[in-house]
């Protein structure tokens, strides 16, 4: 394999991993700013992505509109059902962090019973449309896609919809929004469904790379969540670079010092990064405690 | 018994209420350590290593209730520090590496290696919210899985490697129990010694009353530092345990299912309690082999387990078993302060040394809260600082606290000057406050609320506390008595033993004051002390103040009771738009014009 395919297919994958970080990353924020809530079930739902797409496509044998639909609706619904089920009962107790346990417990809950109905081995994942080859392979590029599609439809929701609007006055002072009389549930509750959506649609993009298997969940959450902790919380615009940035990192290091050291080296760079900048390389600081 | 307010003499109760309790409360450990004796004389083989899996998952369950349940640290992804362990101990037993080595080493290797990446592990938590510690242990427990498995070479990769195989007579079933059981006893020994220690208090301050803890001279960073070096020991020595136990390891073994069990063990519990989790973990490890043909869904099982806890019943089963705090307290309960005990509970007398603040600016935004602010508390002084609302009367004590850093300006006690936005030095320089809403810890003791005051007056090192040497009963005796002299002195003794969370708002006041009498500081900070009080505990909070002031503590006491103010002061300094509009005595303010227009009205 001479330099340049390497190189290409190191920034291939990375641009596509990173896509998909960076999806999940926005997962977190989108559930994030209307409830100041981090839910362990983005990673989940970027999972469900991919296997709900393999169970409706695959298995089930529907077409692919149809099945695309189909996930990002179910991922809505598990959205949604996260508000409900583990974000608004821990609401009133934001300080006591206990949100941090009822979404792992929900989060453990949608993989478990994946583990189990699904499978415990990654199963195939339908190749959508069958176009590009090498580097170019749809594989790789259909995440990015899917990231700038994402993005360009939330950039147009916060300027064009009322709804988008909401979303950003009750992110940037939630007070003050309820005091206008914005809906501030109903609000929430469209904003875990936009997030299930989102997530499902990481899944999905990303299905041929990282096929339908229960442990993307946890995996993920994690790699989903280094974006965030870089781009600092909320910050979509610092998401998706953190997460391009740790998939060509990520990449660079799996060629250069094999796997295992390329994990221990994000791992490192992570705790690093966040001891250095506790508030993300583009966060604001965070409120007063007196 | 402490209830009965008037009729028993409060010192008589406080000194034999801890006596019986102690008795009390060792009784269940003793009743576990009867039935784990009794256990091989009835059971099987099987039970043996049921057993020894329950005493080895509290090795590490004891060392991680330190850290979740006292401290309240979310460590999620614990079984890392387990796979760790069983690692470091196989690989080393075996001389697949280096030489094998003899059983003690390698454990010990194991017990450093575990503390060193419990630390590295714990980083975040010592500066970060708490989502950013229980995502950086779930990354470290998937990246320690995948280390596992690609590092053949040392690991053996998927297929994995025999643990380490003790000598006769620990080579039996329940010669390895026995073992085991010394391990658990040890554990609990020591994780008792730290948790009814200042450290112990200090861990479940930071928890629940985190800026209080850092008024009262508590350093998060230090004192999580020897928890997670503790923590990570226990739990990769629990993992070399664990490897001998199942006689061969692979990646499989130590899935995360594990860390939820760890984790529920100690919810179930309860917060603050060591009983409580001894019990979950127990339960936890036994429960599963009743419910065979649930074994695919256990994990789904402890997930719902999980969420139930945390929606229905947060305390745990220590809540549920806390008989004592369900007795109903007297009503109508009257605070009587006795501030002739004061000489008692100053152990030496403060420090005279004045407070100065020399044009100190602090702008929020385009705000300038403080614009240009000099004060002087000098000391046996008693000085009131009062203005409208937004004058800047609790910045400028936040600036004092340490918990904003002023744009320009300085501040200095004696000739020593004000480290900013370090809180948590302050109480070392002899200042103490109390807060506008009263931070206490609600679910300890009125007692052990006030010994936190005394945190840096300890001098019991980590590990001497660890081990319950000379210095650590010294340390709690007299902390303990000096507590109990300065709630006398407020006028609370009799409550000592109540559950803070249980209390009136104006009792919660005069324990913030006990608090911060065991510095017996140089000087004391009240912000508005008197709010919610009813007329007669002003007058006595008053008298309190003022012989307070007599032993040599400069008070600084921002109020809006001008009536307690004109009393009490002999100095009064009023604020205006961060800027002193007015410094004097009463009766200069009172005649004051712009005072009179700005403020007092008339």
């Amino acid at each position: 394999m001479g330099h340049s395919t390497t190189l290409a297919s190191i920034l291939a994958a990375g641009f596509a991993m990173g896509a998909i970080y960076a999806l999940i990353g926005i997962t977190y924020n989108t559930m994030y700013v209307t409830s100041r809530v981090m839910s362990f079930t983005a990673g989940q739902l970027g999972m469900l992505g991919g296997v709900l797409g393999a169970l409706f496509i695959l298995r089930m044998g529907m077409p692919l509109v149809v099945g695309f639909v189909l996930t990002l609706l179910g991922c809505a619904v598990i959205g949604i059902i996260t508000e409900i089920v583990a974000v608004r009962p821990v609401l009133k107790s934001l300080d006591q962090h206990l949100y941090v346990l009822s979404t792992l417990a929900l989060a453990l809950m949608i993989q478990q019973v994946t583990a189990i109905e699904w499978s415990t081995e990654p199963q195939a994942f339908p190749k959508l449309f069958g176009i590009g080859s090498g580097a170019l392979d749809e594989k790789f590029w259909l995440p990015v896609l899917a990231c700038a599609v994402a993005i360009g439809g939330l950039e147009w929701m916060q300027r064009s919809t009322l709804v988008g609007r909401a979303f950003l006055a009750v992110a940037e002072d939630n007070f003050a929004a309820r005091a206008l009389g914005l809906p501030e549930r109903n609000l929430r509750i469209a904003s875990y469904a936009l997030a299930g959506v989102i997530g499902g649609l990481a899944g999905f993009a990303g299905g041929e790379l990282m096929l339908a298997f229960f442990a993307n969940g946890g995996f993920l959450s994690f790699y989903g969540f280094v974006p965030v902790a870089l781009g600092g919380l909320g910050n979509n615009r610092g998401a998706i670079v953190g997460g391009f940035a740790l998939g060509i990192f990520q990449q660079a290091a799996n060629f250069l010092v094999g796997g295992i050291f390329a994990s221990v080296a994000v791992f490192v760079v992570f705790i690093v990064v966040l001891l250095a900048a506790p508030q993300g390389l583009f966060g604001t600081s965070t409120a007063r405690r007196v | 018994m402490t209830a009965m307010v008037g009729k028993s003499p409060a010192t008589v109760a406080a000194a034999e209420a801890p006596k019986h309790s102690r008795a009390v409360a060792a009784a269940p450990f003793a009743v576990i350590a009867v039935v784990a004796a009794i256990l091989p004389f009835v059971g099987n083989d099987y039970w043996a290593v049921i057993a020894s899996r329950a005493a080895i998952y509290w090795v590490l369950v004891a060392g991680l209730n330190l850290i979740v349940g006292f401290a309240g640290q979310l460590a999620i992804g614990y079984v890392a520090l387990l796979t760790v362990g069983a690692y470091v101990t196989s690989v080393l037993a075996a001389g697949n590496v280096l030489p094998a080595m003899p059983l003690p080493i390698c454990f010990a290797a194991a017990a450093v290696t575990g503390a060193v990446f419990g630390v590295i592990v714990g980083l975040p938590a010592l500066r970060l919210r708490t989502f950013y510690f229980a995502i950086s242990t779930l990354g470290f427990a998937t990246i320690v899985t995948q280390v596992a498995l690609a590092w053949q070479s040392v690991t053996g990769g998927g297929i994995g490697l025999p643990g380490p195989e003790f000598p006769a007579p620990i080579n039996t079933p329940w010669g390895f129990y026995a073992f085991c059981l010394v391990g658990a006893a040890l554990a609990t020994w020591t994780s008792a010694n730290i948790s009814h220690s200042r450290f112990g208090r200090s861990l479940v301050a930071v928890r629940d009353a985190d800026v209080a803890a850092e008024a009262n001279g508590i350093s998060k960073t230090r004192l999580l530092l020897p928890i997670f070096l503790f923590g990570g020991a226990m739990a990769a020595i629990a993992g070399g345990l664990f490897a001998t136990l199942q006689t061969y390891i692979t990646p499989d073994a130590f899935t995360f299912d594990l860390s939820i069990l760890f984790f529920i063990a100690i919810l179930i519990g309860g917060r603050g309690s060591i009983l409580g989790p001894l019990l979950g973990t127990a339960l936890l490890t036994v429960l599963p082999e009743f419910a065979a043909p649930l074994a695919s869904w256990s994990t789904f099982l402890y997930a719902v387990l999980l969420l139930v806890i945390v929606l229905a019943v947060p305390g745990g089963i220590a809540e549920v078993l806390d008989f004592r705090n369900r007795r109903p307290l007297v009503s109508g309960r009257a605070i009587v302060p006795k501030p002739a005990l004061l000489s008692e509970v100053f152990v030496s007398r403060p420090a005279a040394e004045s407070l100065t603040l020399n044009g100190i600016v602090l702008a929020f935004g385009g705000v300038r809260a403080l614009d240009g602010l000099d004060l002087e508390i000098k000391p046996g002084e008693v000085q009131g600082l009062i203005g409208p609302n937004g004058s800047g009367k609790t910045t400028a004590l936040n600036v004092i606290s340490g918990y904003y850093a002023p744009q320009q300006g300085t501040g200095r006690i004696g000739n020593r000057t004000l480290p900013p936005e370090r809180p948590e030095l302050r109480a070392g320089l002899g200042i103490a406050r109390t807060f506008q809403t009263p931070r206490l810890v609600g679910e300890e003791t009125v007692l052990e609320n006030v010994m936190i005051g005394g945190t840096i007056a300890g001098r019991a090192s980590f590990l001497e506390t660890m081990l319950a040497l000379p210095r650590r009963w010294r340390d709690e005796r007299e902390l303990k008595s000096q507590a109990m002299r300065a709630l006398e002195t407020v006028g609370l003794d009799a409550l000592a033993d109540i559950r803070a969370n249980r209390l009136q708002h104006s009792e919660l006041r005069f324990i913030e004051i006990a608090r911060a009498l065991m510095l017996a500081p140089a000087v004391l900070l009240l912000d508005e002390p008197a709010a919610g009080l009813s007329p007669d505990e002003i007058s006595r909070l008053g008298a309190l103040i003022r012989e307070i002031s007599n032993h040599g503590t400069g008070v600084l006491l921002v109020e809006h009771h001008a009536e307690l103010i004109f009393d009490i002061c002999q100095h009064i300094t009023v604020l205006n738009l961060g800027r002193v509009l007015a410094q004097g005595t009463p009766k200069e303010i009172r005649s004051h014009k712009e005072v009179v227009s700005v403020y007092l009205g008339g």
